[in-house]
């Protein structure tokens, strides 16, 4: 198994692209006009979990962006996904 | 490096894709019927595309000297209306006995509905009459880990299936579990945007019991990378896994699996 240090090595400069990345689409939205949608409060509201002192931080995010409700829908009234439960 | 592509849709790709996985070591393809990014108006219009999957698609893999097998169903994207999807339903039996079909999918759910789920189940009775194997499709984003429960529900409705002739496919770090504790293969789709990236699919090998885990690139009309798979492969080799781990993963276990297939058959 890779030590931290060969990990680090390997991933540390995507993972800071994609920290920057992140960092600046909410740079993003706040500038321009209009009004955020349940998608980005879901987002802002999943980024304390990347600081959880707990492993499982992908499943926590993945769980915090998921449809928390258990029955079938009567019926489909689109075909796609937006990433984000509705409110 | 030789590997399985155990879920790509080639009848969306191009002949160039061909050659390329041959190139990058392919050695075979397995596409499951689905959504082909616009609605079928007709069942006529999926009996061209099953001729497609069984007929055309072979010989244009072969070329490039891949074989190619599917599996065939009425994709739950086009199964809300459950007497559209009955009469395509219908087709299937046609089709079933040629020689690369594998067995019944991608069945499962969209958006999670209630016909969705009657006309999954419906497939896997279908499975269950002809003792086939089954490759499940779990929804996207947002719908993935309801979809996943309500599939996991619904399968142990039939108590007498094996497990280990069904594999759910796009599994990640919140539905992966589940899907193995229940006894299940899972497939783990490699995606530039949404479902896995190729290291988080190593992170999960990394922290799951790997046996019946398979990668797969899903690759269609939609954003998606054919070559997901081998890149994935050198990925594990720059994590330190070694040449019998990488080609465990990349060819063993899908064809381990696959063999189960009565039409799965390796030159």
């Amino acid at each position: 198994m890779p030590t931290k240090r060969e990990l680090l090595d390997l991933h540390f400069m995507d993972a800071r692209c994609k920290l920057i990345d992140l960092a600046a689409f909410l740079d993003r939205i706040e500038r321009h006009p209009g009004e955020a949608d349940f998608r980005f409060d879901a987002l802002v509201k999943a980024l304390p979990l990347l600081l959880s002192e707990n492993p499982g931080r992908a499943r926590a995010v993945l769980e915090a962006l998921s449809d928390p409700s258990t029955d079938p829908i009567p019926a489909a009234t689109i075909q796609g996904a937006f990433g984000a439960p509705r409110a | 490096m030789r590997y399985i592509e155990p879920h790509a849709h080639m009848v969306s790709r191009t002949t160039d894709d061909y050659q390329k996985l041959a190139l990058a070591g392919c050695e075979a393809i397995c596409e499951p019927a689905f959504w082909a990014g616009f609605d079928r108006s007709s069942p006529q219009g999926f009996h061209d595309y099953y001729r497609q999957l069984t007929e055309y698609e072979p010989k244009r893999a072969a070329k490039f000297g891949i074989p190619h097998f599917c599996w065939l169903c009425i994709n739950p994207k086009e199964a809300e209306d459950p007497v559209f999807a009955r009469e395509v339903m219908a087709l299937l039996p046609e089709f079933l006995d040629k020689p690369t079909v594998l067995g019944i999918g991608e069945i499962g759910l969209n958006k999670n509905t209630r016909n969705e789920l009657a006309i999954f189940c419906e497939h896997v009775q279908l499975a269950a009459d002809r003792d086939l194997p089954i490759l499940i499709h779990t929804p996207h984003l947002e719908d993935k880990l309801k979809g996943t429960r309500l599939i996991l529900d619904a399968l142990a409705d039939f108590p007498t299936l094996d497990r280990g002739k069904i594999v759910i496919d796009h599994v990640e770090e919140h539905t992966v579990a589940q899907v193995l504790d229940a006894g299940y293969w899972a497939g783990m789709t490699l995606y530039p945007e949404s479902k896995c990236t190729p290291d988080r699919a190593i992170d999960i090998l990394e922290t799951h019991e790997r046996e019946r885990l398979w990668l797969n690139s899903a690759c269609d009309w939609g954003v998606s990378d054919p070559l997901a798979v081998v890149k994935c492969g050198l990925a594990m080799k720059r994590r330190g896994h070694d040449a019998a781990a990488v080609d465990g993963v990349l060819f063993g276990n899908p064809r381990r699996f696959l063999e189960q297939c009565p039409n799965f058959k390796l030159p």
